[in-house]
Order: structure tokens, then C-alpha cells, then sequence
């Protein structure tokens, strides 16, 4: 579709022009639009801890991933706490009462439980599956559908199958910068100082009912160690899968940015279409020391499920960054898609002086799917900046709300917020909600909240329109532009798979 | 689970203190059921995160000081206008005019005869305004109200009711309910100003029919110690427009809440408030807005000046409801913190479920402008003034909601008197 000729015969092909602002990728991804396409199964032996949770199932993932003493005592103080708490049902979200006995916690391919020496041991159908789902494991590769010069942008990976990490890519070329990439536990055996140090300083087990639950059962995630002064050579990122039915998945992230560090991490997520509700209930930590900078990015598209609301993935995720000396920096970017039910408030701690918070996000609910999601940023340190963009998409019967805290502490003096929440709804029978707490206890602090909530320009409709596009491809298009602001924050490679998806996620949403 | 909930047990100590009076039993005995099924409000309710209710709901009233504000000039003084006057939450037929006014038929909430219209309508608005969020201490209002007035406006009224509230007492407390009923077409001016009580329960609700007119101007009493917790219930009919402005200056703690329905397509509502503190002052805009009808415009306006450790708290929502579409919500809350020890808690909320509709909010804290004090001082005008005469104009925007010019006079000479008064 790129160079469409004049003459191209207009019944055969929509001609589509190429009108200023708005790049060619934008019209070919709309073009291209499918339905869920990460919905299939991959056909492989699992082994599963038996259903439920109990503090035998704590000691078995435990035993599993052949923890020290000190963290399987830590898991279980978690499990007791968690028992004593109960679920939290203050956000706008509607759904049938969860049965945590009803789940299994621990669910992992046969073939990893002998964990293989490098990536060229690993269940080809592993393999096969990520490569189906453009998730490169080769060492070479590249994020599919990205046209890059070869060794200019590369991707380290490390691919989370159910329960367990498959492997990380380019563990030795990273290693020679410093940066340690592998999986959770990998790092509770190989550095075990850095684990014990930092997991749960930023979200500690008791932090809330989701958080204290990961904390139990946590399984695998990805850990992440940048050393003082390093730019981290390549992009990190991890790819979630959930393959196994009625299997939650825990998994835990932890990323320590050492003083004057750098690192740019990417995550990814899908599971296959099930008619039964799924649980995922994850914890992310962002550790950020002085002058260092995490930019950390997001494609949600965990099934949806369908178009009544049947299966789907409930996504509980408590994720936080602490800037915690004097100019540290943390980007978090969402793009927010899948999920039946979206709970999650990526967070900033602004605790250094002259540390920075920013939050983009792209948060898109069609047909039946629910999603309560935002921020919050936390003013600590003196001037402290904050600057946050939410872009919420309705459609269908979906509800969506950004909810979000902004606080200025007494001390966090000559701080700044900026705040821009825009809502677009599109048909008649979706919702919209902006729930923003705002709490500023200094007078030299300038905080900033702006809100808007609109339908889509029936003007650029009728323009796209006028131009040979169907009704959906002109919605999809337009949203495009409405999420520019945050598209632009994100990589380049999750750029292109972010607008692919919110053309995909609305389709069904008109007509 | 036979032990008295704690909610349960502060209720039954409140209504202890409380005798439920004569008259419009049904309606009383139905707010009396709302109340005990809510329960009376708590800091740990999310309705009260930012305003601890503690004051309001108890037993007895704090005592508060007599406030004697001996060279300010009484506002509203030179407005013609029908003046009715409360002294510590009873009316006082002394020193009010008649009850009689063109357009208008005025009756006494503490002798409202059997029969009175009022039977079918007390307590329906304040009912209807429990949900989506319980109002529990409005209900207590309304099965326990002493005195108000219940109005019905027929047509335009030829002058402004003004009611007065005067506080003799240091215990004072009070629980006034009024009720303004206006026919099709119908037009009222309401004033309100005075501390009225140590401690002062309000209802209003007001049921405005297609085309009706409502304006009200309220500006609570001076006093420091008084404590406050005001409700408007308003439902609005086709093209009725409903406008109401409050100014607040001091008040240890003052709750305000306005919850309006728009039940008829075309309506307008306009809902401003200016709030100066200095020290103890703790000042609640907590604001509801319901459209469930087509092409209703809402317009919140909020700003707040604080200093000395003043808090100011503002929850505004605008909901609208599946099919309310062509609706024009706006809704705007400011701060102006004058020191460090001063806040500003905001929760400004949508909550939207129809899609043709245009709705936005905006909320801003913070200084005043460095660069526009320096702009002044380079003029010539002295640091105080200069601060003052910015804060007037930051508040402008909540005057320019009052339609009545003389009226809006009176509110900017109340409001640049105070400031004279708190320049340090």
C-alpha cells in the first residue's frame, strides 16, 4: 500500500491518501487490521502444581526455582499476611467474585523442568511459539516488522512461558557492559546480595492485596542490574505468555538502575483465547539511583475476551518506580489493550531532589472489557517534577477510567505537575470516568490537571471518509492521532505494534 | 456479630440529643428510615477522606465565639428585598417583614399546617440525592429540622428574599431546612448570609419546573468558630436555569455540598464558590451533578485562597447518565496557597456513559505569580496591595456568576474588606 498509483482501480483497493501528520505506517497498519491474533494455543506438555493455594503450593514454587531459606520464609510471612486481607473493590470495576482456590499457581512446560544450558536446548515448540508471536529469540533478531540496518537496534529478551523464563538473549554481550538481564531466578541464585537488597524495598509484601498474593507465589519475572555510569547497550525487554488453562501468572519484575545508569526495558504480553477467566497479578520495581534514567514501556494485549465478555484476563498489576537519589528519572509508557479487566496504577516514588516522573498512557476498552488504570506520583524530594498523559479509549460496552493521585508533600517544595487526562468514547452504550486525587500541602509547587472527555470529530470522520476509508478504518485512524502524544513516548518497535493495536482492538466498535 | 457496629452506636448517641418536632410526620419518618439504614458519616468514608466529620456528628455542639463584626458594612443592605430573620436557628418574626410577597407564598417549616403542599415534597430531593453516594447527615437534617421556610413561587417574584441569620449563642446548634417549590416559568432571587449557629445543619432544596429561574447568593457568617455543613438539593425541569454563588470567609470548618439533577433537556446550572481562609479554617466544596437529561449546560467554578494553614477541599463530579447526549459539563477548582502550611486536596471527577456529550475539568495549585507581583510593584503599588489585587483577581471569575450587579458589589466589597483585614 505504500506508493498508491492514481490510476490504481478504486473498487479493487481503497485509495488512501497521505494527508500531512499523519505517516504512511499509521494507514498500512490499519490496513492491515485482524482480530486478536496472539488468541491460539501452543500444544505442549505442562506440568502443574496441584489447584489451589496453600502453604504447600508456597513451598513448592519455592522448592521449584530452588530458593535460599531467607526468601521462602518471605514468601510464607506474604501467604499469612494475604490471608488476613481482603480483595479491594473501590475501582470502577465490575466482575464475578474470584475463587483463588479455583486457580492453579504454578504451571510449567515438561520440557523446562530440567532447565536447558542456553536457548539452543529449548523445546523447539517453545521456540516456534515465540517466533510466532514476532518475539525474536535469536540473537541476531529484531523485533518482527521493524526494517533496521542489522546490529543497529538489537533487543535482548528474556521470554516468560507460564511459570518459568525459556531464556534471555544476549546474557554474554551484556554481560561484558556489566549489565546482569536474567530471569528472577536466576538472580536469587547467582546474586543473591542484589535480590535480598532490593526485592520489595519498593513494593513491599504488605503493599496491597495483589501485590502481597505476588509476593506468595511470585513464580519467575525478569531481573535486571545496570551498573553505575552504563548506558545498557541494547534495549532489555520481556515477552509475557500465559499458555496453560486456569493458571494465573505472578510474575515479578525487579530492575535496580545503579547511580548514572541508563536503561530503556520493553514488555509484552498475550495469552491464548480461553473461556474461562484467567488471573494475572504481577509486581514490577523499579530501583533508580542518582542522575540514573529507566524508561520502561508497555504493550498490554492479554486476551480480551470475547466480544460478550467471556474469558479474558483479569490483569491485577502493582507496578512502582522509586527515584530514589537526586535526579533520577523514570518514564513508564502503557499501551493498555487486552484484559478483561485492566487494575493498574504504575507508580513514581519522587523521593531524590530534581528527580522526574513521567506517565504515558494508552488505555483501550472494547466490548465488554473493563479497565481501571492511571498513576500515581508521589512529590518527595524538592523540585521534584511529574508530568502525566492519559489517553482513554471506550467502545462497545466498556468501561474505562483513569484514576490517579498526585501529591505534593510539605517538603517536595518548588515542584511541578503537569496533568492531561482525554477521554473518547465512541458509541452510546461505553463509559468514561476520570477519578483524580489531588493533594498539595506547599505553596511553591504548581500542580496542573486538565480533563477533557469528547466523542470522536465527526469532521475527521467524515474527512477520512471522504477520502475512501470505511467507517472503521477512518475511527481507527483518527484515535491513532488522539494517542499520538503517548504513541511518540514509546520505542520505535512498540511504537508500530502499539498503533497496530489500537486499530485492532476497536474493530467491531462502529457500524 | 451481636455487638452495635460503631456507626450504629454514634448514631443512636447523636438522635439521644435529638426530639423529633411536629409536623410533615411522613416525610420525617422516611429521612428518619435513610438515616439509620446510612449511619452517620466517618473519616474512614470515602465521601469524607478530605474532612474529618467528627464536629459535625457529634452529640453536642463545640462551643464557638461570638464574633462581632462591628465595622463591617451588613450585606445586601441596599438591595430592596423581602428580609427574613433566623437568630440561632429560630425565625424571628420580630425583626422580619412580613411573609407576604407578590408572586410568592411563604409558610414556616416550624408551623407548617396539615394539608400544606409541603407533605408531598420535604425530603423527596434530599431522598433522591442519596444515591449514587450517601448524604446521611442531610437526612438527619431532614427528619430533625426545627424551623425553615417552605416556598412556593408562582410566578416572578417581585423581590429578592433575603433571610438573615444571626448567632446570639455560643452553643448554639441548628438544623434549618428550607424548601423552594417554583411553578413553570416562575423567577426567584435568594439571599442568604449570617453564622446562623455554633454549629449549623442546612438543607435547601429546591424543585425548579421547566423555565423556572433560580439564583441564590449565599455568604456564610464571619465567624471563626462556626462550623457548617450545608446541602442544595436541586432538581432542574426544561430550559430552568439554577445559578448559586457562595462566598465563604473564615469558619473553623465549613461542608459544602451541592448535588443537582437535570431532569428536563435545555437546563442550565451554575454552581461558583470564593473561600478565603486564614489559620483555622477548613473549607469542603463537594459537588454532584447529575445530567440525565439532553442539552443541559453545568458550570462548577472553585477557587480558594489559603494561608496560615487553611485547608481547602474540593470533590466535584459531573455524571452523565446513558443518553443524556449534546450535554456541556465544565468544571473548575483553583487554589491560590499563600504559605507552605496552607493545602489543597482535590478530587474533581467524570463519570460519563454517554458519548455525544463535551466535558472537561481543570484544577490548578499553586503561588501567586512572581512575575505579576513584580509587574505590579514596578508600578508603584505596595507588595500587600499588589498581592490583594491579585487575589481579586483570581477570584473575579466566581463573581462573574452572580447575574445581579449591585448584588455582586456587595460580595467584592464583603470580599476586598477581608482581604484588608489578612494582608500579613
Amino acid at each position: 500500500m505504500a506508493d498508491v498509483a492514481f490510476d490504481a482501480p478504486v473498487l479493487d483497493v481503497p485509495v488512501l491518501e497521505v494527508r500531512d501528520g499523519v505517516d504512511r505506517e499509521t494507514i498500512e497498519t490499519v490496513a492491515s487490521m485482524g482480530a486478536y491474533k496472539y488468541g491460539w494455543a501452543t500444544e505442549i506438555e505442562t506440568d502443574y502444581a496441584p489447584k489451589g493455594l496453600s502453604e504447600d503450593i508456597v513451598r513448592l514454587i519455592s522448592s521449584k526455582n530452588g530458593e535460599p531459606e531467607w526468601l521462602l520464609d518471605w514468601r510464607l510471612a506474604a501467604y499469612r499476611r494475604w490471608l488476613g486481607m481482603e480483595e479491594p473493590h473501590w475501582a470502577m470495576l465490575n466482575y464475578p467474585h474470584i475463587d483463588y482456590q479455583d486457580q492453579y499457581y504454578y504451571a510449567t512446560p515438561k520440557s523446562m523442568s530440567v532447565k536447558p544450558k542456553s536457548l539452543d536446548d529449548v523445546d523447539p515448540k517453545l521456540l516456534a511459539t515465540y517466533k510466532k508471536l514476532g518475539i525474536p529469540l535469536k540473537e541476531q533478531a529484531l523485533l518482527a516488522g521493524v526494517e533496521a540496518p542489522e546490529g543497529e537496534r538489537r533487543v535482548a529478551v528474556d521470554a516468560v512461558f507460564d511459570s518459568v523464563s525459556v531464556g534471555t538473549t544476549f546474557k554474554a554481550e551484556l554481560a561484558k557492559a556489566g549489565v546482569i538481564f536474567c530471569s528472577i531466578s536466576e538472580a536469587v541464585k547467582e546474586h543473591p546480595e542484589l535480590v535480598r537488597k532490593y526485592l520489595g524495598s519498593v513494593v513491599p509484601p504488605t503493599d496491597n492485596f495483589f501485590a502481597t498474593l505476588n509476593s506468595a507465589v511470585f513464580s519467575d519475572g525478569s531481573f535486571v542490574y545496570i551498573p553505575p555510569g552504563t548506558r545498557c547497550p541494547m534495549e532489555l525487554s520481556t515477552y509475557f505468555r500465559i499458555n496453560a488453562e486456569n493458571t494465573g501468572q505472578f510474575e515479578r519484575t525487579l530492575i535496580i538502575c545503579d547511580r548514572g545508569a541508563y536503561v530503556s526495558y520493553l514488555e509484552g504480553c498475550t495469552a491464548p483465547k480461553r473461556d474461562t477467566h484467567q488471573l494475572h497479578a504481577a509486581v514490577v520495581e523499579l530501583v533508580i539511583l542518582e542522575d540514573a534514567e529507566v524508561k520502561y514501556s508497555t504493550v498490554q494485549n492479554w486476551y480480551p475476551g470475547d466480544e460478550n465478555g467471556k474469558g479474558g484476563i483479569y490483569n491485577f498489576v502493582t507496578k512502582r518506580a522509586d527515584c530514589r537519589e537526586a535526579r533520577a528519572k523514570v518514564m513508564w509508557t502503557q499501551v493498555e489493550t487486552g484484559s478483561a479487566i485492566t487494575w493498574k496504577y504504575p507508580s513514581c516514588i519522587l523521593r531524590g531532589d530534581d528527580s522526574q516522573g513521567e506517565f504515558y498512557s494508552i488505555a483501550i476498552a472494547n466490548n465488554a472489557q473493563q479497565a481501571d488504570t492511571g498513576t500515581k506520583m508521589i512529590h518527595l524530594g524538592k523540585r521534584t517534577k511529574s508530568r502525566i498523559v492519559s489517553k482513554g479509549i471506550s467502545a462497545g460496552r466498556a468501561q474505562n477510567t483513569y484514576r490517579g493521585l498526585v501529591s505534593m508533600h510539605p517538603k517536595a517544595t518548588d515542584s511541578r505537575n503537569y496533568t492531561q487526562c482525554d477521554s473518547l468514547l465512541i458509541g452510546d452504550k461505553c463509559g468514561a470516568h476520570t477519578v483524580p486525587y489531588i493533594e498539595v500541602k506547599n505553596s511553591s509547587s504548581r500542580v496542573e490537571h486538565e480533563a477533557t472527555t469528547s466523542k470522536v470529530d465527526e469532521d475527521q470522520l467524515f474527512y477520512c471518509r471522504s477520502r475512501g476509508m470505511d467507517e472503521e478504518e477512518a475511527v481507527a485512524l483518527v484515535v491513532n492521532g488522539f494517542c499520538r502524544e503517548v504513541l511518540q513516548a514509546l520505542p520505535m518497535e512498540f511504537a508500530m505494534e502499539a498503533q497496530s493495536l489500537v486499530a485492532i482492538s476497536l474493530e467491531g466498535s462502529v457500524g | 456479630m451481636s455487638a452495635v457496629s460503631p456507626k450504629a452506636a454514634a448514631l443512636a448517641l447523636r438522635l439521644a440529643e435529638l426530639t423529633l418536632p411536629a409536623g410533615l410526620a411522613a416525610a420525617r419518618a422516611a429521612a428518619q428510615a435513610r438515616l439509620a439504614a446510612a449511619g452517620l458519616p466517618a473519616k474512614r468514608d470515602e465521601y469524607w477522606r478530605y474532612t474529618d466529620p467528627a464536629s459535625l456528628t457529634a452529640s453536642d455542639a463545640p462551643l464557638a465565639d461570638l464574633f462581632d463584626a462591628a465595622e463591617e458594612v451588613p450585606l445586601f443592605a441596599n438591595i430592596n428585598r423581602l428580609k427574613l430573620v433566623f437568630v440561632d436557628g429560630h425565625f424571628d418574626a420580630a425583626v422580619s417583614d412580613d411573609l407576604t410577597l407578590s408572586g410568592v407564598e411563604i409558610s414556616r417549616l416550624a408551623d407548617v399546617p396539615a394539608g400544606h403542599w409541603s407533605e408531598n415534597a420535604y425530603g423527596t430531593l434530599e431522598a433522591a440525592g442519596q444515591t449514587p453516594i450517601l448524604r446521611p447527615l442531610a437526612a438527619l437534617n431532614s427528619a430533625y429540622a426545627t424551623d425553615g421556610l417552605l416556598i412556593h413561587v408562582t410566578a416572578r417574584a417581585s423581590k429578592p428574599i433575603s433571610v438573615i441569620y444571626l448567632r446570639k449563642s455560643e452553643a448554639s446548634d441548628a438544623i434549618l431546612h428550607h424548601f423552594i417549590k417554583l411553578d413553570p416559568g416562575a423567577e426567584l432571587t435568594l439571599l442568604e448570609n449570617g453564622p446562623a449557629a455554633s454549629r449549623l445543619n442546612m438543607v435547601l432544596e429546591v424543585d425548579a419546573g421547566d423555565g423556572a429561574r433560580f439564583h441564590h447568593i449565599r455568604a456564610q457568617g464571619l465567624d471563626h468558630d462556626r462550623r457548617t455543613v450545608s446541602h442544595i438539593f436541586a432538581r432542574l425541569g426544561a430550559k430552568s436555569l439554577f445559578k448559586s454563588f457562595t462566598l465563604t470567609a473564615n469558619g473553623i470548618l465549613t461542608r459544602n455540598e451541592a448535588v443537582i439533577e437535570f431532569t428536563g433537556d435545555h437546563a442550565q446550572a451554575h454552581i461558583a464558590g470564593a473561600a478565603m481562609g486564614d489559620g483555622a479554617f477548613h473549607h469542603d466544596d463537594t459537588i454532584f451533578i447529575t445530567h440525565g437529561a439532553e442539552a443541559c449546560e453545568s458550570r462548577q467554578v472553585f477557587k480558594k485562597v489559603l494561608k496560615h494553614g487553611a485547608v481547602g477541599v474540593f470533590q466535584g463530579k459531573i455524571l452523565v447518565k446513558q443518553g443524556a447526549q449534546k450535554t456541556d459539563g465544565y468544571q473548575i477548582s483553583q487554589a491560590l496557597l499563600l504559605d507552605d502550611d496552607s493545602q489543597f486536596l482535590a478530587k474533581p471527577e467524570l463519570e460519563i456513559y454517554a458519548d455525544d456529550v463535551k466535558c472537561s475539568h481543570g484544577s490548578t495549585s499553586g503561588a501567586i505569580d512572581e512575575t505579576a507581583l513584580f509587574y505590579l510593584r514596578s508600578r508603584g503599588v505596595p507588595k500587600r496591595a499588589a498581592q490583594s489585587l491579585l487575589i481579586l483577581a483570581f477570584l473575579a471569575d466566581t463573581i462573574a456568576e452572580i447575574e445581579d450587579e449591585a448584588i455582586a458589589e456587595d460580595i467584592r466589597a464583603r470580599l476586598e474588606s477581608w482581604l484588608q483585614g489578612h494582608e500579613d
